[in-house]
């Protein structure tokens, strides 16, 4: 097999043969793997991340200082619905994902623009939410339990927010430059990045919210 | 003066004559160097050749070299307080007052630890990992450059707070309470947290990028088993950095939101714990130390068998004790706090697990052992490091043994016992490998030697002044004398603090000697030029291109045909391959780390110091610069084969 993949940044030329590419035999892997693979590494270290949100939050949901509790604020019916908005949008992207490869413009961008609508509800019901606790006297310099939990929650809409605006530049991408190589790689990052917020989401529903109401 | 939030002309330490003589030689330095290049005209070339430069070899270099300049900063640090310490006993003052004092030792283990052996050791790891693995770059070369001028606007940002504002005066680590706004009302915490966050992210952005490129791009044969020593540490090194470092930007994040927005995650009031910061900055700081360490150990295991004319001893026993390493590194945290009063059984979990963690690490120096055993020992100035970190990183690791158990600590901790522990293994474990990586890949990297005598001087005065230095400090320690005093009235310590004091100032001959080193070895540049591209008779593959080596690495990438692929070569157990050439595709250069640093600098600059509109600004202008690349980067150029026939007649 020798030679046969003589540059690292060409598709695998091995015709199938031998070893999977980038594991040994085959020679460097072919772009869209490492990018892939790159982003997947990224999204493991963001998720270690939020593990650090998580542990403080654990360690310090206790410390109200006197304020309220999780089960006297936390109300399960709206955050129900934000979370059905969040994981529909989750399918919604994974549809967009699917007509992003067979390169049909007009369904990317109906599918896209249904994500990008779940997600916006998702966090408008969320700031929504933020802000009540807020006008309630419960904001994030009440107490440390307070401040994890507008950290906490308030990173995961962030990230939120920042792939909606990813999402809007894709869609500029796809409309001026095209199903390019570089266009479709970028829209296999974007939903690995919207699946992986949805995993969050789910820890942080069960953490905070589940447990929250339990007291 | 709202319109520049709390800078004022206050923030200029006129009143502190010292740093305003180091700005005054600082700027004038920068100026005559930016004048130099001007007038001379280098400009474009630095522009093109390595401001926007995404080769990894490049990038590598300027990592070090970043990491060489801060050297003299932290050392500056380092012997003021020790010039400090030797005189501050009694009625002796010293010259430097508490305020001044505090922001030194804050400011010289953050600029060590952070922008001195992290860079250089990233450097190295850039510099030779690709090459070692016979590929042509990173995974990702635009983002490599957008991690380095990350790191660099960190940098920039630490060394802003010498003349505008203050540091922070609370030790490298930031501990709340004292670093929350309450009680540290100043700029110096802000520096500290915006400079850590900023070049976090660019060390992230490269360990990602470095981990794909180990487990994604091989030459073609290159299997785990076959992989140099220092690819597997370097691996191990970026798997922790991926694994650690979000949990630093977590923190840090944390105690930002308590100083901005009065959040109470780690402040006296309304629920905050301190020790809720402890743990999660030791949850990565430990981690850490071993992010460091162990591309530390791959340079020696590289050096020591080249220089031994044999295979490293025990290769696979030296993988497994690398990722034994890198697993047990996350849980050992809590022994940088056994005094927390965690109680007695948690201590003894940590107690053993540190302990454990020593096993692999002296499976590793048994290997180095029998690696030179009956080998043709050649004392090169890299194995003269080797050889001087062997038995120092041994006494260094024992000391940090002792500290392991748990009684024993209650006693020293927060005593120059611990300095001198960790400056034991960090000088000689890690500082003593970089100065090895350097020498022995300087010739790759440029095509000539360094000179021989002035790196051998710097060895002897290195070696003699950090035992001279540090030595004395374990016996302070054992005497009751705690850390970052800035005044004491025991006078038995104050021999001892001269004799340290002295070490510092062999450290300093250390230091001129290395700078000699390479003033010297450009002159003689001609004299000292390697042809061969191999002038150490090395095993790896980065030995077996020229040098300093094509932007291609390699004309053809290499057939690996087993471990030490180079060796094998030369004794003709692999077959040459003349395949034939094939068209190269490069990627090209791109101003968008540079560019993009300058405005992450600015809005760095505006959160220090609570410029709004101007954080907003930089913000959107980085977003911008951002959307200019994704629409308009160009594509990679071909090098086609009659071109590259021309550029690599030997091929």
């Amino acid at each position: 097999m020798s030679g046969e993949i003589a540059d690292p940044r060409h598709e695998d030329r091995s015709g199938g043969k031998g070893d999977p590419p980038g594991h040994g035999e085959g020679g460097p892997a072919p772009k869209q793997v490492t990018v892939a693979f790159g982003f997947w590494i990224f999204l493991l270290s963001d998720i270690i991340m939020f593990s650090g949100l998580f542990a403080s939050y654990a360690v310090l949901a206790p410390n109200t200082a006197g304020g309220p509790a999780g089960s006297e604020l936390f109300e399960l019916r709206l955050v129900f619905v934000e979370t059905l908005c969040l994981l529909f949008s989750s399918f919604t992207c994974g549809v967009m994902s699917i007509m992003a490869v067979k390169q049909r413009a007009g369904a990317t961008y109906l599918w896209a623009g249904l994500t990008a609508l779940l997600g916006l509800s998702f966090l408008a019901i969320e700031l929504y939410e933020l802000t009540h606790l807020v006008l309630e006297g419960a904001g994030p310099t009440r107490s440390a339990f307070l401040s994890a939990l507008f950290t906490l929650v308030g990173a995961h809409g962030l990230h939120v927010a920042a792939g909606l605006a990813w999402l809007t530049v894709m869609m500029g991408q796809v409309a001026t430059l095209g199903f390019t190589d570089a266009v479709q790689r970028r829209l296999l990052c974007f939903g690995l990045y919207w699946h992986a917020l949805d995993i969050i989401w789910v820890a942080l529903f069960t953490v905070v919210y589940l447990y929250g109401v339990m007291g | 003066m709202t319109l520049l939030g709390r800078l004022s002309w206050d923030a200029i330490p006129l009143h502190e004559p010292i740093v305003m003589v180091t700005a005054g030689v600082l700027f004038v330095v920068l100026l005559g160097t930016g004048a130099t290049v001007l007038l001379k005209g280098w400009l474009p070339y630095l522009w093109r050749e390595w401001i926007t430069s995404v080769d990894h070899k490049r990038i590598g270099v300027m990592y070090c070299l970043l990491a060489l300049v801060m050297l003299i900063r932290g050392f500056a640090d380092a012997l003021m307080m020790r010039s400090h310490q030797a005189m501050a006993v009694g009625a002796g003052k010293g010259f430097l007052p508490p305020d001044h004092y505090d922001q030194i030792f804050s400011a010289h283990g953050t600029i060590m630890i952070f922008f001195v052996a992290m860079p250089f050791m990233i450097g190295l790891m850039n510099f030779a990992v690709p090459l070692q693995l016979g590929v042509r770059d990173v995974a990702f070369p635009t983002l490599n450059s957008v991690s380095f001028w990350l790191t660099a606007t960190g940098v920039l940002l630490i060394n802003t707070s010498l003349v505008v504002g203050e540091f922070a005066r609370t030790g490298w680590l930031v501990y709340p309470p004292l670093s929350e706004r309450a009680f540290s009302p100043g700029v110096g915490v802000d520096y500290y947290l915006w400079a850590l966050q900023i070049s976090g992210a660019g060390t992230l952005l490269g360990g990602i990028n470095l981990v794909t490129t180990i487990l994604k791009m091989r030459a073609p044969g290159m299997r785990y088993t076959r992989m140099p020593i220092f690819c597997w540490t370097a691996l191990a090194s970026n798997l922790l950095i991926v694994a650690a470092f979000p949990i630093l930007t977590a923190t840090l994040a944390m105690l930002t939101l308590d100083r901005y927005l009065g959040f109470h995650f780690f402040t006296n009031e309304a629920g905050g714990n301190q020790m809720l910061f402890v743990n999660l900055i030791w949850a990565w700081g430990h981690p850490e130390v071993y992010i460091l360490v162990l591309p530390a150990f791959g340079v020696f295991s590289e050096v020591i068998a080249t220089f031994s004319g044999k295979p490293l001893f025990g290769y696979r026993s030296m993988v497994l004790a690398t990722l034994a390493i890198c697993i047990l590194s996350f849980m050992v945290w809590l022994h940088h706090f056994f005094t927390m009063g965690a109680g007695a059984d948690v201590n003894g979990v940590f107690g053993v697990m540190t302990m454990i963690i020593a096993v692999p690490t002296g499976v590793k120096v048994f290997n180095w052992l029998f690696t030179m055993y009956g080998g043709r020992l050649r004392f090169e100035v890299p194995m003269l490091w080797a050889v001087a970190f062997i038995p120092t990183f041994v006494v260094g690791g024992m000391t940090g043994v002792l500290l392991a158990v748990p009684p024993a600590d209650f006693v020293l901790h927060n005593s120059v016992f611990l300095v001198a522990h960790f400056h034991n293994v960090i000088i000689g474990g890690v500082l003593f490998a970089a100065f090895a990586g350097y020498t022995y890949w300087f010739p790759k990297a440029f095509g000539f030697r360094l000179h021989d005598g002035w790196g051998r001087a710097a060895v002897v005065l290195w070696v003699s002044g950090f035992y001279l230095a540090f030595m004395p400090l374990y016996a302070l320690g054992l005497m009751g004398m705690t850390r970052r005093l800035q005044h004491y009235d025991n006078p038995a310590w104050q021999p001892w603090l001269i004799a340290a004091w002295l070490g510092a100032l062999l450290i300093l001959g250390g230091i001129a000697s290395l700078a000699m080193q390479l003033y010297v070895s450009v002159r003689e540049r001609r004299s000292l030029a390697d042809e061969s591209g191999d002038p150490w008779d090395g095993r790896t593959l980065e030995w077996a291109t020229r040098s300093p080596p094509p932007p291609w690495n390699f004309a053809r990438l290499p057939q690996v045909e087993g471990r030490d692929a180079l060796a094998l070569m030369k004794r003709g157990e692999a077959e040459a391959t003349p395949d034939p050439l094939e068209p190269i595709e490069m990627p090209r250069n791109s101003a968008y780390g540079f560019v993009g640093a300058f405005f992450t600098y600015i809005t760095g600059f505006a959160l220090v110091w609570q410029i709004w509109w101007l954080v907003v600004l930089g913000l959107l202008a980085g977003f911008a610069t951002t959307l200019w690349i994704a629409w308009y980067q160009p594509g990679e150029r071909e090098i086609g084969v009659e071109e590259l026939r021309a550029l690599e007649p030997a091929a």
